[in-house]
């Protein structure tokens, strides 16, 4: 992989150069320890300092409303052509959440494409930015600490400078237009590299084990825990919103005054939600909290192993960290590995 | 191609079952490519109402045309059961797996369906007493809360008659006396009368989940391996296509890994009633 080194002096600059591939988003800082993803007029606007944003990246491609189509009589379902063909540069976007696009991309890949998250996704530039863990961090347990693929360009910090890995050829044109603000990576490049490295790693403060999780779960499928966790959820579906992996939609029709044309939308969706597995009839095949929550901690770390190899929780900490209820996964998951052993 | 663009279909045909159930015999308006499976199922829309899945009553295309046979449960099956011949509705599809019917050859094949859970039966009770032949013993058993809503009862007597199938039905509520080949109870007390070997039999199975749990676990105590039964779900759906995640029971997609399932896979799931 082709690495280069950028002056951290020099960033805005880069970014600023950048005009000519697409929109510039970043985190914005939006309250004390509040981030957003959001677009910027100038680079001097992202902050550089932000961990966790809010919302993961998943909502530039796979949007929170989203219409799918407009209907008339006469025109028959039309999906709109506008919005799904701007280009952007998303920038800051750390190594879990570029894991949380890559899964996104295995669900909405396969036998069936979904159109308008492959549509955003081919028009953003990924450049995925290095972090340091908080005490909510577990993408190491997770093994989405690191990334060798799924961005255009990774920066690295390695004290005044970023190394920068290029990781498409499209990052290869960007580093090209403006090679001039690039220099080789020398010796103490290197050094100073891997003692960020073995920094990062001594930095974990939360760890779990994901190694035989799946068996652990089956397990305690009937353990009381999902009962208990089931009394304190909120079903507020905050933990969805905010997964960088969660991808559940809703799909409703919005009539026009005509009640002939309309628009059809979709929108995330929960499977904490009441009405989520309710049918035709009124049966409700998930109709109590417990039930919800442990569908949603199995398909995470269960059901997602089974389809595609690994669980789809990538360690950001969003869910934990935003729980009004104050449930926290590393503590359910660390609860589950113990019980009966207490 | 977007998947989730809905076609256009024609209501060639409308055929009132009972007092809430429809037969809509539908062609695509564009006469493009289009086959199925029995088994599999179609996303049916109209605008403004949303889309959901219904599997196909029909066994095979006829001069391109196929059908659904609904009941109305909600605002949508209510909207599509009042369309008439002429009017347009939206279609995705086909989704899903079919009923194994190469499975079936060679043995004895017992096909149990409750309510309107008859519909998705009825193209593989046709196929099999087409193809007697490809087949063992037939049996037909068949399940509703009163006689009206004992679908298809007049073409499957008639289908019957004087071959080798076993049509046997029964009601929650018996209203006429005098029929004799209709019992009152369970559609599970007509298990007992099959009397082929259920080791050399496969098992279709379509209605209530918690019909399907019983139906299901006394023929495995009959002596029939659970990888033997194939039941066919329902689950809430907004695309078909294994995305919205409506339709997950564990790590399986109904629309897609389904809508048919060997009992003995999907049995282990605590989210289903089987």
């Amino acid at each position: 992989m082709k690495m280069v080194k950028l002056q951290k002096k020099n960033l805005n600059a880069f970014l600023a150069g950048l005009e000519k591939f697409g929109d510039l988003h970043g985190p914005v800082r939006r309250d004390t320890n509040d981030f957003a993803f959001q677009k910027v007029d100038a680079p001097e606007q992202i902050a550089h300092d932000c961990l966790r944003t809010i919302l993961p990246p998943k909502k530039y491609f796979t949007k929170p409303v989203d219409t799918m189509f407009t209907f008339s009589e006469a025109e028959g379902y039309r999906a709109p052509d506008k919005d799904l063909h701007t280009k952007i540069i998303l920038f800051g976007v750390h190594p879990c959440d570029i894991h949380g696009i890559k899964i996104l991309d295995l669900v909405f890949g396969g036998q069936y494409r979904d159109e308008y998250y492959f549509a955003r996704r081919r028009n953003a530039i990924v450049v995925g930015l290095d972090c340091m863990p908080d005490e909510y961090c577990f993408c190491r347990s997770t093994g989405t600490d690191f990334t060798e693929d799924g961005f255009d360009l990774f920066l690295s910090d390695i004290g005044s400078s970023y190394l920068v890995r290029v990781g498409t050829s499209l990052g290869d044109d960007i580093v090209l237009e403006t090679s001039t603000l690039f220099q080789e990576i020398g010796d103490t490049d290197r050094r100073a590299y891997k003692r960020r490295s073995a920094q990062r790693i001594n930095s974990f403060e939360v760890e779990i084990h994901l190694e035989d999780l799946p068996e652990i779960m089956d397990l305690e499928y009937e353990s009381r825990i999902w009962q208990e966790l089931g009394d304190k959820c909120l079903s507020c579906g905050t933990c969805s919103m905010v997964c960088p992996t969660c991808y559940c939609y809703d799909v409703v029709d919005q009539l026009n005054l005509d009640a002939k044309s309309g628009s059809r939308l979709r929108r995330w969706d929960s499977c904490l939600f009441k009405d989520y597995a309710l049918v035709a009839g009124g049966h409700n095949f998930r109709a109590d909290r417990g039930s919800r929550i442990k569908n949603r901690y199995f398909h995470k770390q269960r059901g997602f192993v089974a389809q595609f190899g690994r669980p789809s929780c990538v360690g950001c900490g969003r869910c934990i960290v935003s729980c009004p209820a104050a449930i926290s996964l590393v503590d359910v998951l660390t609860k589950l590995r113990s019980r009966g052993n207490e | 191609m977007n998947p989730l663009e809905p076609r256009r279909a024609l209501v060639r045909e409308k055929i009132q079952e009972n007092r809430e159930t429809y037969s809509l015999t539908l062609s695509l308006a564009d006469h493009d490519h289009f086959s199925y499976r029995p088994g599999q199922f179609n996303m049916l829309g109209l605008p403004g109402m949303g889309e959901a899945p219904f599997s196909f009553s029909s066994l095979h295309l006829e001069r391109g045309r196929f059908t659904h046979t609904i009941r109305e449960a909600g605002s949508l099956t209510r909207s599509i059961c009042q369309l008439a011949a002429g009017d347009i509705l939206s279609i995705r599809g086909p989704y899903g797996n079919e009923w194994p019917l190469e499975k079936a050859k060679g043995r004895h094949l017992i096909i149990v369906g409750g309510g309107i859970g008859i519909a998705p039966l009825r193209p593989v009770i046709r196929h099999a007493l087409g193809n007697g032949e490809e087949y063992g013993r037939l049996y037909f058993l068949l399940g509703a809360r009163t006689e009206d809503d004992l679908l298809f009862r007049e073409e499957f007597e008639k289908l019957t008659a004087g071959r080798d199938g076993t049509l046997l039905m029964t009601v929650d509520r018996g209203e006429k006396k005098e029929l004799s080949h209709i019992r009152e109870g369970l559609v599970t007390a007509l298990l007992d009368e099959i009397d082929v070997d259920p080791e050399e039999s496969i098992t279709f199975t379509c209605g209530p989940e918690l019909m399907m749990r019983f139906v299901a676990r006394q023929l495995i105590q009959m002596g029939q391996d659970p990888y033997d039964i194939f039941v066919s779900m329902e689950r809430r759906m907004k695309c078909g296509i294994a995305h919205c995640g409506h339709c997950q029971i564990g790590a399986m997609y109904v629309c897609k890994d389904g809508p048919i399932f060997p009992y003995g896979d999907i049995k282990r799931f605590a989210d289903t009633m089987l």
